[in-house]
C-alpha cells in the first residue's frame, strides 16, 4: 500500500485488527469453513474471492446491498432535476415555439429520462464506493494475500489470542492449505 | 452464470488471469507500427483541423442544400459503433449470456472511444468550436436558455449521459481485474494499478456492493443505449426533409448500429486475439455468436430499408416517392447500392455456418458491414438533402473535399490511438467475469467432509 498524508491515513488506511488468515484453494472448502465459523457464533470475519459466488453470498447470508437506494434515489433526483431544469428554463424566458404551449412536457421526457440514468448512474457509483470504503474502515486493516485475486479463496478471522487456536484449527479442518497469524 | 459443463483442463483460474495479464508486457514492434499509423493519421485530422479553423468551413465541401454532409455522417457512423458494446456489455448481461465475457471489455473499451470520437463531430461541425458552450445551459446575461424542443438538445443529453454512463461502466467493470494485474505487477506499472484498482481486494462486502452496483448499472445503460441512437435518428426524423421525416427511424437506426457495433467488435478481436495470443479465451464459438448478431441485426435494416421504400410508395406523396427514386437512381447511385449491398445482401451470407466459424471470413464481410454502415448514413443524410425537392437549386451535387476525408481520417486515428493505448495498458479481457463462467476448484475430500 503506498502510504497516504494524515487524515486520509485515518479513514482508509485504519490500525492492524490481530486475527487469523486462512487461504483455501476449493470453493467448497471455504463454504464449510464459513459454515462452521457462522455456527462457532463468528459473524465479523471476512471472505476474500477472485470472482463474486453464489455459493459465498449464500453461505453468509448477507443482507441485500444498500447499494440499491442510491440508485433509486439518484434516479428519482435526476428526473426531477431533469423537469425543473427544462419547465424553469422554458417559463424562465417564455417564447412560443411552432405554436406549442411554451412548457411542453413531451419533448421535456426525453431530457428528464437521460437525467434519471445520468443521475442513477452516478449515484450508484457513489453507492458501490461509499459502502465498500465503510465496510474497509469497520474491518479496520485485515491480512490479505494477492492470490485471492488470482486464483484462491481466503477467509481473515478477528480473533485475539484467546480464540485464535481454536479459529486455527476450524479453519485447518475445514481443508485450509495455509493457515497464517497476524 | 451459466457455467461450462466440462471445461478444457487447461483454463483453470491462474491460467486466466495469467494470460490476460501476459497481453500487458512490453509491447511488439507490430504494435508501435500500428499505435504509429494510428497517430500519423490523427496528425492528419489535427492538421485539417487547424487549416478549418484558419480559413473556415468553406474547406469541407458544403454546397446549398447540403449543410449537413461528411462531419454529420461520422458522427452517426461513431455513435452507431459505440451501440454493441453497451449491447453486450449490459443487455448481455442482463440476458445472462456465459459468452459475452470474453469479449464485453473489448466491446466496452470501443463504446467509450467511439462516442469520445462521435462527440468530436458535432464540435468540429459547428465551425467555431470556441463557442461549444453555447449548447449547455448555463446562466448568461441576457436570460437566454436553450430550445429544450430541439432534437439537437435532446441529443447532446443523450449522448451526454452515454459518454458518461459507458466511462464509468467500463471503469467499474475494470476495478477488480486491475486489482488482479497489480498484485502481479512490477515497477511503474504496479503504481499505476495501485492507485487504479482503488484498493480492491475482493471481500465478499467489496463483492456484494460492487455486483447489486453492477446489476444496476447494466439495467440503467439497456434503456440509455436505446434511447441514444433513438434520440440520434430524431435529428433527423423530427425534420420535414423527405427520406427523413419517418417515424421508423428510431428502431431503424437502433438495429444499424448494433449491426455496425458488432462488424467493428469483430474487426477489432480478429487482429487482438493473434497479436496477444488468445486463441483460447477468444474462440470460434465467440465470433459465430457475434456474427449471429450481425445476422438478426443485419436482417432487421435490410428489413426497414425495404419498409422505407415501400412506405415512399404507398404513402403516394410525391416528394417522398421522388427522394427514394432519386436515391436509387440519381447521381448517388452508387452510394445507395454500396449500401443495399453491403447491408442488405452480405449479411445473408452468415447464414451458412461455414461462414460464421471461418475468422477471416468473418473480418472480410465485418469490414464491409462498416463500409456499408457508413454509407448508410451518407445516403440518409447528404442525400436526402441535396434531393430535396422544395429548393430552387434542386439536386445539387455535393462533392466531399480533402477536408471532410481529412477529419475523418483524423477520427479513425483518434480511435484507434485510445484504443490501442487502451488494450496495452488494461486489461482487455475480463479477468474475474471470464473466471465466472469456469467450473470453480472443488476438491471431492472436503464434498464428503460437509
Amino acid at each position: 500500500m503506498m502510504p497516504l498524508p494524515k487524515p486520509l491515513q485515518e479513514i482508509f488506511q485504519p490500525p492492524p485488527t490481530p486475527g487469523i488468515l486462512g487461504v483455501f484453494q476449493y470453493l467448497d472448502a471455504t463454504l464449510d469453513a464459513i459454515k462452521e465459523l457462522r455456527a462457532g457464533g463468528h459473524t465479523d470475519f471476512t471472505v476474500y474471492s477472485p470472482i463474486p459466488r453464489h455459493e459465498i453470498e449464500d453461505a453468509l447470508g448477507q443482507p441485500v446491498s444498500p447499494v440499491r437506494m442510491f440508485t433509486l434515489s439518484g434516479g428519482i433526483a435526476g428526473c426531477a432535476i431533469g423537469a425543473w431544469l427544462t419547465l424553469w428554463m422554458s417559463y424562465d424566458w417564455p417564447i412560443v415555439l411552432g405554436g406549442k404551449p411554451v412548457g411542453s412536457v413531451p419533448p421535456y421526457v426525453v431530457i428528464m429520462f437521460e437525467m434519471t440514468i445520468l443521475f442513477g448512474a452516478l449515484s450508484t457509483i457513489l453507492g458501490i464506493l461509499f459502502n465498500a470504503a465503510f465496510a474497509a474502515r469497520r474491518l479496520g486493516t485485515i491480512q490479505y494475500d494477492p492470490r485471492f485475486t488470482n486464483d484462491r479463496f481466503g477467509i481473515f478471522v478477528p480473533a485475539d489470542a484467546r480464540k485464535s487456536a481454536a479459529v486455527e484449527k476450524l479453519l485447518r479442518d475445514a481443508g485450509a492449505e495455509e493457515v497464517r497469524r497476524g | 452464470m451459466a457455467e461450462q459443463q466440462s471445461p478444457p483442463s487447461r483454463l483453470t483460474y491462474d491460467y486466466v488471469t495469467r494470460t490476460i495479464a501476459r497481453t500487458l508486457g512490453s509491447p511488439s514492434r507490430g504494435y508501435f507500427v500500428l499505435l504509429g499509423a494510428a497517430v500519423a493519421l490523427l496528425t492528419i485530422g489535427i492538421t485539417t483541423l487547424v487549416l478549418l479553423i484558419r480559413y473556415g468551413l468553406g474547406l469541407a465541401g458544403y454546397s446549398h442544400p447540403v449543410y449537413w454532409a461528411v462531419y454529420i455522417t461520422c458522427f452517426v457512423f461513431w455513435v452507431g459503433i459505440a451501440h454493441s458494446g453497451t449491447l453486450i456489455s449490459a443487455i448481455l448481461f442482463l440476458f445472462r449470456s456465459g459468452w459475452r465475457t470474453a469479449v464485453y471489455r473489448t466491446a466496452e473499451a470501443m463504446t467509450v472511444f467511439a462516442v469520445m470520437t462521435a462527440g468530436l463531430f458535432p464540435l468540429i461541425h459547428i465551425g467555431r468550436q470556441w463557442y461549444f458552450y453555447w449548447l449547455i445551459p448555463y446562466p448568461n446575461e441576457r436570460g437566454l436558455w436553450p430550445n429544450f424542443k430541439s432534437p439537437l438538445i435532446w441529443d447532446e443529453f443523450a449522448i451526454g449521459t452515454y459518454f458518461t454512463v459507458s466511462t464509468v461502466f467500463l471503469i467499474m467493470g475494470l476495478i477488480p481485474d486491475i486489482a488482479a494485474v497489480r498484485d502481479l505487477a512490477t515497477g511503474w506499472r504496479k503504481k499505476l494499478y495501485q492507485l487504479c484498482s482503488v484498493g480492491w481486494r475482493g471481500t465478499n462486502e467489496e463483492w456484494r456492493h460492487f455486483t447489486r452496483g453492477y446489476l444496476y448499472l447494466a439495467a440503467l445503460a439497456t434503456p440509455l443505449v436505446l434511447s441514444v441512437h433513438s434520440v440520434v435518428s430524431w435529428d433527423f426524423a423530427m425534420a420535414i426533409v423527405p427520406g427523413w421525416h419517418a417515424t421508423l427511424f428510431a428502431p431503424y437506426f437502433v438495429a444499424g448500429a448494433i449491426y455496425s457495433g458488432c462488424g467493428m467488435v469483430i474487426t477489432l478481436l480478429t487482429p487482438i486475439r493473434k497479436l496477444f495470443g488468445l486463441e483460447e479465451l477468444i474462440t470460434v464459438k465467440h465470433f459465430e455468436n457475434l456474427a449471429k448478431l450481425c445476422l438478426l441485426t443485419g436482417s432487421i435494416v435490410s428489413f426497414s430499408y425495404v419498409t422505407e421504400n415501400f412506405v415512399a410508395w404507398f404513402s403516394g406523396n410525391p416528394h417522398e416517392r421522388a427522394a427514394f427514386w432519386y436515391r436509387a437512381f440519381g447521381p448517388y447511385w452508387w452510394a445507395s447500392w454500396t449500401m443495399n449491398i453491403c447491408n442488405g445482401l452480405l449479411p445473408w451470407l452468415l447464414w451458412s455456418k461455414k461462414v460464421r466459424t471461418n475468422i477471416t471470413a468473418l473480418f472480410v464481410i465485418s469490414i464491409f458491414v462498416n463500409i456499408g454502415m457508413w454509407f448508410e448514413r451518407y445516403v440518409i443524410i447528404v442525400v436526402s438533402l441535396a434531393g430535396e425537392p422544395y429548393t430552387t437549386w434542386t439536386n445539387a451535387v455535393y462533392n466531399p473535399t480533402w477536408a471532410d476525408w481529412g477529419i475523418m481520417a483524423g477520427s479513425f486515428g483518434w480511435f484507434f490511438m485510445w484504443f490501442l493505448l487502451f488494450v496495452k495498458n488494461f486489461p482487455a479481457v475480463s479477468i474475474s467475469e471470464v473466471k465466472e463462467v469456469l467450473a470453480p476448484p472443488r476438491s471431492k475430500i472436503s464434498r464428503v467432509h460437509a
